[in-house]
């Protein structure tokens, strides 16, 4: 009876949304949108693009029109990965002690991915302004390589008071190149330095630079959200 | 264009057989692994529907890390009989 009842539910609300979100005026049909009627259309004109200098549109969005909104994501990534050492963190640490040991092949063979994980992250980073991905999935590649580094030695620590050094930096250079912004331009996160030929690695002027500091601050942090999941505090020996 | 429509049929269909299996799946460890297949097949449909930098993004958070986190966790819980 109970499950006759979910189904119910389940299909009466599925008949609901489809009635409601099939092409209307709100929601058209997928790839039938008039861009000019909406506001993401202003961002897709060409005066705009040329404004920004970015090949990318996602990132010109992102971080050319929209930083003050990228200041804030860094900073809810930023409480999360507090909240997990504050819950999770302790003084004294050790390794959890998991029922698997990592054997030779995956030992050896997770240093040459390692390699070629860190030099995709960091291609995905530099070139967030050319080509799809950015600060945000580049750093969390950074974090899966040192992912890796824990699977493939059940007695590896990283170096978790550098990463939170980094992160720091990063996180404080982003709010100063944010707030020079003032200073050479009108605004807060302004574009200040030349946008150059779109299509350059040398272009968007400080959006290269503002990706880079992203990468490395979502990867130091979610480097530590890693160690604090990975670790548990130490029994004291009476 | 036609092979694309098809596609998109098969990516969600098959997103939501996974989604159902991750629910119903017995072992708490199956549907964590039904759940990154689940990221694995939702990467395919952004790139259908031509969103590259959240299929990266889905690819790397969706199926990785937080598969990584969540075997880990299950790995290091122990199994206790109620009493």
């Amino acid at each position: 009876m109970k499950k006759l009842f979910g189904l119910l539910i389940t299909f009466a609300l599925g008949l609901v949304i489809i009635l409601a979100l099939d092409n209307t005026v709100n929601f058209p049909r997928f790839g039938e949108v008039n861009l000019s009627e909406r506001i993401s259309g202003l961002y897709l004109s060409e005066t705009n693009v040329e404004e920004v200098g970015s090949a990318n549109l996602v990132t010109s969005i992102v971080l050319g029109f929209r930083t003050f909104d990228t200041l804030g994501e860094v900073t809810v990534l930023f409480i999360s990965s507090l909240g997990v050492a504050f819950i999770l963190g302790g003084t004294k640490q050790k390794r959890l002690d998991l029922k698997f040991k990592p054997n030779f092949m995956l030992r050896v063979g997770s240093n040459i991915l390692l390699v070629i994980i860190l030099i995709t992250s960091f291609y995905i980073i530099l070139h967030g302004h050319l080509s799809p991905g950015g600060g945000f999935p580049g750093g969390a590649m950074i974090a899966s390589s040192v992912l890796l580094l824990y699977l493939a030695d059940d007695r590896f620590r990283s170096n978790i008071k550098g990463f939170k050094v980094l992160e720091g930096v990063a996180g404080s250079l982003f709010v100063v190149i944010g707030l020079l912004g003032l200073v050479f331009a009108t605004a807060f996160f302004a574009n200040y330095l030349p946008t150059g030929i779109i299509g350059n690695l040398l272009s968007a002027g400080i959006i290269p630079i503002l990706y880079v500091l992203v990468g490395l601050k979502v990867g130091s942090e979610i480097a530590g959200i890693i160690d604090n999941f990975l670790t548990e505090e130490e029994e004291e020996i009476a | 264009m036609i092979f694309f429509d098809y596609l998109s049929i098969v990516v969600s269909v098959l997103l939501l057989v996974i989604a159902f299996f991750a629910i119903n799946s017995k072992k708490l460890i199956n549907s964590v692994l039904f759940l990154s297949a689940l990221s694995m097949v939702a990467v395919v449909a952004f790139i259908i529907m031509r969103a590259p930098d959240v299929a990266i993004t889905e690819a790397v958070i969706g199926s990785g890390l937080v598969t990584a986190l969540f075997v880990f966790t299950l790995l290091s819980v122990k199994r206790r009989e109620l009493k």
